[in-house]
């Protein structure tokens, strides 16, 4: 058990090159790109045991494992994908991608721009959800996998498994929709104008450098977002740094203090023009919009079945947002289960250990292999 | 499912047989506190029903997802608010009438809801459970398995009691079945019975 418990190990980047132009959702058009990604498990003779892990904000494709010369650079979802963990990489084939206009290797902004030999920077397309897919699907043809077992994904990942169903009906059976929401509200919106302001009122990334103050802004607004109210209560409460001053304007308190660690931290590695480009695209990401705003005639060219996940705690991609995507579908006569998680953690808790969680995933995918 | 799986749901269900009769293959059901989904799956595999159920237990829920069961995952005593208006031919609400506080909502939203509503309780009027009383004591019987203080159910009626209700507020009873331990009851079923399966509608 000692390799089972220590997930799948290690593993390794590969890249996809894609040589024709690619029209974008915007009206641009991309000359060709790369897509980095991972693959943990076998791929079956019959190719139909195939899952797609789709990234959210800041993720990318390392989803699992680590890399042998960097043991401490584990997988995002490393807690779900692994040997007899609910994504089971015995069972199933486990593909991670870095979409379109990330900063994990795919082609995006510090990408070097062909027509012009230098990164593509502020240049760089806004890309959509639907630009993700349909790139993901190449890398899926690339792989010769012709239809997903599953598309799993959550927040911004959730939106993309649930626009697999409609963008390519035939080509996913079960789609994994998790802390998520049929589009953005305007409140929602609104968080993201203010962390993309952050960025673009910074006076360093108006002149071309890398916007540090205004990273770490959009990160601790976002940051906080991601966390519930009791569980910051819980974590932090009023506790204070201790031998910190007071009545003055240093970190005192203790929420304080993480999240001007957090902002420091993603700052240091995080591309400015990806940030953009990622809250852009989940603030246009509303498949509804194509039918006149009627989520249920959107919905009704899945031919996927869906489990929807939703946490409790959850403000920013609430309960009630997850209930719209199963009331469509029920309204269709699709299949769909859905559980709503009691956690604390708030957005975040669809990337947390939760033992409930955990077996909701692993008995639903249990049913996903033909 | 195996026949063995089947007989199990209808062991552990007594009503099941009649609902399954009440269906159509094709038809669209609705299953309210639908457990771990058994009678579900039973109505799915044997009658070729269209299924999706409703219940709040987190364990429950985990087990209906486990049968590959749309169940999805929620609280009745808020109503059906998410479900729209004729969604369903029909929704089921089995042997979980008694535990729920707001009886007349969830009737009327089942009629909302489903074209037909099929309830079943246990009959407090049983009997049996008349005598348990006139000894003194609460009911503990098959119908009413559990003691007085670890009862999840809240509201104790008869068959009388819910025809009364029924008539009362314009509901059409357009069959009901009265059962005493699997089998059916035709005379006195308010005395024999000890439990009820109803299939109601609005009057058109």
């Amino acid at each position: 058990m000692t390799s089972r418990d220590n997930g799948i190990g290690i593993v390794k980047a590969a890249r996809a090159r894609f040589e024709a132009p690619f029209a974008l959702a915007s009206g641009g058009t991309l000359p060709g790109f790369e897509l980095v990604y991972e693959t943990y498990g076998k791929l079956n003779a019959a190719k139909n045991n195939a899952i797609l892990i789709c990234h959210a904000l800041s993720g990318h494709h390392h989803v699992a494992g680590h890399y042998a010369d960097n043991p401490k650079n584990v997988g995002w979802w490393d807690n779900m994908i692994g040997p007899g963990r609910p994504i089971d990489t015995d069972r199933f084939f486990v593909v991670g991608v870095n979409n379109l206009g990330g900063c994990h290797g795919s082609t995006g902004p510090s990408s070097i721009n062909p027509a012009t030999g230098k990164p593509w920077g502020a240049d760089f397309p806004v890309v959509t959800v639907t630009d993700w897919v349909s790139a993901q699907a190449l890398l899926a043809d690339r792989l010769g996998i012709a239809q997903w077992a599953a598309t799993v994904g959550g927040s911004l990942g959730g939106m993309q498994a649930m626009q697999w169903t409609m963008q390519f009906p035939e080509r996913v059976r079960h789609a994994l929709v998790i802390a998520a929401a049929p589009n953005l509200t305007a409140e929602n919106i609104a968080f993201n104008e203010v962390a993309r302001q952050a960025i673009l009122t910074d006076a360093e990334y108006k002149a071309g450098r890398r916007p540090v103050t205004g990273l770490r802004l959009a990160r601790m607004l976002g940051h906080i977002t991601y966390l519930s109210d009791d569980q910051m209560a819980e974590k932090f409460g009023r506790k204070r740094r201790p031998g910190s001053g007071s009545y003055g304007f240093g970190v005192e308190f203790e929420v304080e203090s993480y999240l001007n660690y957090q902002g420091d931290k993603f700052a240091e590695w995080f591309d400015a023009d990806t940030y953009l480009r990622m809250t852009k695209a989940l603030d246009y990401f509303d498949p509804a919009a194509e039918t006149g705003g009627n989520l249920q005639a959107a919905l009704a060219r899945a031919k996927a079945r869906f489990l929807v996940v939703s946490f409790s705690t959850d403000w920013r991609f609430s309960p009630q947002r997850s209930r719209e995507i199963v009331d469509a579908l029920v309204h269709n006569g699709q299949d769909v289960a859905y559980a709503e998680i009691k956690s604390v953690h708030g957005h975040d808790s669809f990337l947390m250990q939760d033992a409930h969680y955990h077996a909701i995933m692993r008995a639903y995918l249990d049913g996903v292999l033909p | 499912m195996t026949e063995a799986e089947l007989a199990n749901v209808i062991q552990g269900r007594p009503d099941f047989d009649v609902i399954a009769g009440w269906v159509q293959p094709g038809e669209r059901v609705l299953d309210l506190g639908c457990g771990d989904g058994s009678m579900l799956r039973g109505l799915i595999d044997t009658r070729g029903v269209l299924g999706w159920g409703v219940e709040l237990d987190d364990a429950k829920v985990l087990a209906a997802i486990r049968n590959g069961v749309n169940v999805i995952q929620g609280d009745l005593e808020g109503g059906l608010a998410d479900f729209e208006d004729g969604a369903f031919h029909h929704v089921i609400l089995s042997l979980t009438l008694q535990a729920m506080r707001h009886t007349e909502t969830i009737i009327n939203e089942m009629l909302r809801v489903g074209r037909e509503a099929v309830v079943s309780f246990p009959n407090f009027g049983y009997w049996q459970h008349r005598q348990a009383i006139l000894n003194g004591h609460m009911p503990v019987s098959e119908s009413l398995p559990h003691q007085w203080y670890n009862t999840p159910n809240v509201r104790f009626f008869t068959i009388a009691d819910f025809d009364d209700f029924c008539a009362e507020r314009g509901i059409l009873v357009r069959e009901r079945k009265v059962f005493d331990n699997g089998r059916e009851i035709t005379e006195e079923h308010n005395f024999l019975g000890s439990i009820g399966v109803y299939r109601l509608g609005r009057p058109r």
